[in-house]
């Protein structure tokens, strides 16, 4: 009887998820600049890690005799100070900061949606102490201590990630957590606490799925949130060290040859804005999708 | 009352303690802290002179004690880097940075109201559409691109401004808004994209109220419902997320602060981080979190003043 019911539980609710699904994306579809945005996502990406393979430019060539040139058959975005190819370092540097977003935002996503589905799964002091932590790091200077930790720690690609993640994970725990309150008292998942489900199983097999539209949000705002981040921690130069480019470490010495080469400062932070612009018109557009009662 | 406020004073008072011994031992274990300006090459008086002159051979709970009944006395140590002591460099750069950052909150605030006013009267028409992908783009924008990019417009283009740099305390007003408005354009849109998104939905809340019905229907002149009524309790959330924006105003200050060449707090980490001076790093980092946290109270004993529910829930 218990299992009759809770596959009959299950069914009716992936059911409803197929639907909700089906009309997210013709909501998602019908808003425009949220459509436009995922499509030049989409071209942004295979640009960049397909293009590499096509101009096989090396980034880090030093070409003395060639600096701050203008555009050329062989340098179709002209030379840096160094002569180095900067259309070979716009590809590998959008390569290096867009995996370096991802990673962040994972990174993010599951510390927050661990940190946000506990407190509110669990409840009573777990719930306390877990929020109060929450709070806590969002009325600390942040970026401070993200500055002082790669200091300490070094700059490697892996720290960039985890301290981007250990300073941004607060308003997904947030989300996370208000979102499994909703969904906890709800019949189904008492349903599956009374028909003797241990906690991990209701929490993974049906109160998660219920939060992970909210996370898809989270997420798409994430990468953008993480990009920033890293093109900051770059041109302060605490971010990946030169030569690797990345488009924030790039802007490092921009300004410098601002009066001479102002090419060099343009292009790569307008790469940055676009790209996180983009997530962030897909991020509002599938919160909208996903949830057509949010006041608009 | 007096209860709620302690408590508070309680939990900031920890707050700021967990902060500096996060950062302390941060500073102190990582394999990049003070241990790493040892050499390979010192000679044995050297290392020792370094040891003794940094308490190294004590273990580090000790000097942190230490560390943190010199700070109680206003002694923050001495910066490694010019030998004066941190505290000194510390207030050297602290007017700068708040005449920066408050500046900027002032603007943030009155213009983020009113364009949030107007986006949530206009719903959904031209003017919310266009404040709405203003905002957005101020939150994708990186802060020390677009000052680049202003810098490329306004100083090196037009030469209307100085590309960094502060104006000398006795100059004229006009002179210090030359020096002032690049930065406080760059520093607000950290800040100015919030106050607009949340004044916008806080407002269309209270629009949409029995209340303001009620002021309708008795005959209220459309201003007056807006301004007097829906207005009043619409800015009583807003309040709470000045608190949240501090820490984020004094975090977008260290790029801003770097890129317009300005001297304050926000350059002076950067500075410290760079030259590994870590007891600069660490008194800068302890300074600005007192800041923020106890901004944070001050917000939020604001707050419970004007939202007397904040008091009982918590």
């Amino acid at each position: 009887m218990e299992t009759v019911q809770g596959t009959q539980i299950d069914s009716l609710h992936t059911h409803n998820h197929k639907v909700k699904k089906r009309n997210v994306l013709s909501r998602l579809a019908k808003n425009k600049i949220a459509f436009i945005s995922l499509w030049f996502l989409v071209f942004v990406h295979i640009v960049v890690f397909i293009g590499p393979m096509i101009w096989t430019v090396d980034p880090e060539a030093i070409n003395p005799t060639n600096t701050l040139a203008v555009w050329s058959l062989e340098n179709p975005l002209g030379t840096d100070d160094l002569g180095r190819d900067v259309l070979s370092r716009m590809l590998h540097g959008g390569q290096i900061t867009l995996l370096v977003g991802f990673a962040s935002m994972g990174f993010t996503v599951l510390l927050g949606g661990i940190i946000g589905a506990t407190a509110g799964y669990f409840g009573g002091w777990i719930d306390a102490v877990l929020m109060r932590i929450t709070e806590a790091m969002m009325a600390i200077p942040n970026f401070f201590l993200a500055l002082v930790a790669l200091t300490v720690l070094g700059q490697s690609p892996v720290m960039i990630v985890v301290v981007i993640g250990m300073t941004s994970w607060m308003e997904i725990a947030r989300v996370v957590y208000g979102e499994t309150l909703k969904w906890k008292s709800l019949e189904f998942v008492e349903a599956s606490i009374a028909s003797g489900a241990s906690a991990l199983r209701t929490l993974v097999g049906h109160v998660i799925p219920q939060v992970i539209p909210t996370i898809i949000v989270a997420s798409t705002l994430g990468i953008a949130w993480a990009i920033l981040t890293e093109s900051a921690i770059s041109y302060l130069g605490l971010g990946i060290q030169p030569p690797t480019p990345t488009w924030g470490n790039m802007l490092q010495n921009a300004q410098q040859y601002i009066w001479t080469a102002p090419i060099l400062g343009i292009l790569p932070g307008a790469a940055i804005t676009i790209v996180v612009l983009a997530y962030n018109f897909l991020g509002d557009g599938l919160r909208d999708a996903l949830d057509p009662k949010h006041i608009k | 009352m007096l209860h709620f406020i302690l408590n508070r004073l309680w939990q900031s008072i920890i707050l700021i303690f967990i902060v500096t011994i996060i950062t302390f031992f941060l500073i102190n274990l990582a394999p990049g802290g003070p241990s790493s300006l040892m050499r390979m090459d010192a000679s044995e008086e050297e290392r020792q002179a370094l040891i003794t002159r940094m308490g190294l051979d004590k273990p580090v709970i000790v000097r942190y004690g230490e560390w943190v009944k010199d700070a109680l006395q206003g002694d923050l140590g001495v910066s490694l880097s010019s030998g004066q002591p941190v505290i000194q460099r510390v207030a050297e750069r602290f007017p700068n940075t708040l005449r920066l950052a408050s500046i900027t909150l002032i603007f943030s605030v009155i213009v983020g109201i009113v364009l949030g006013i107007i986006a949530a009267i206009r719903r959904n028409k031209m003017s919310d559409y266009v404040v709405n992908f203003f905002s957005v783009i101020g939150l994708s924008v990186p802060s020390f691109w677009l000052a680049i990019m202003l810098i490329l417009l306004f100083s090196v283009t037009l030469q209307w401004l100085p590309s960094s740099g502060v104006a000398s305390e006795n100059s004229a007003l006009f002179e210090q808004f030359k020096y002032l408005f690049m930065p406080v354009i760059i520093l607000s849109t950290s800040t100015l994209p919030t106050i607009v998104r949340f004044t916008r939905s806080s407002m269309l809340e209270v629009i949409t109220q029995n209340y303001i019905r009620t002021a309708r229907a008795k005959g209220a002149r459309e201003f007056i419902v807006i301004y007097w009524h829906a207005l009043r309790n619409a800015l009583i959330p807003v309040v709470s997320i000045i608190g949240v924006l501090i820490p984020r105003l004094l975090g977008g200050a260290v790029i801003v602060e770097s890129v317009f060449g300005w001297p304050g707090m926000g350059r002076l980490i950067v500075e410290a981080a760079q030259g590994r001076d870590y007891n600069l790093v660490m008194g800068v980092t302890v300074i600005v979190t007192v800041i923020v946290i106890l901004s944070n109270f001050v917000v939020d004993m604001i707050y419970s003043k004007i939202d007397p529910r904040v008091k009982n829930v918590s």
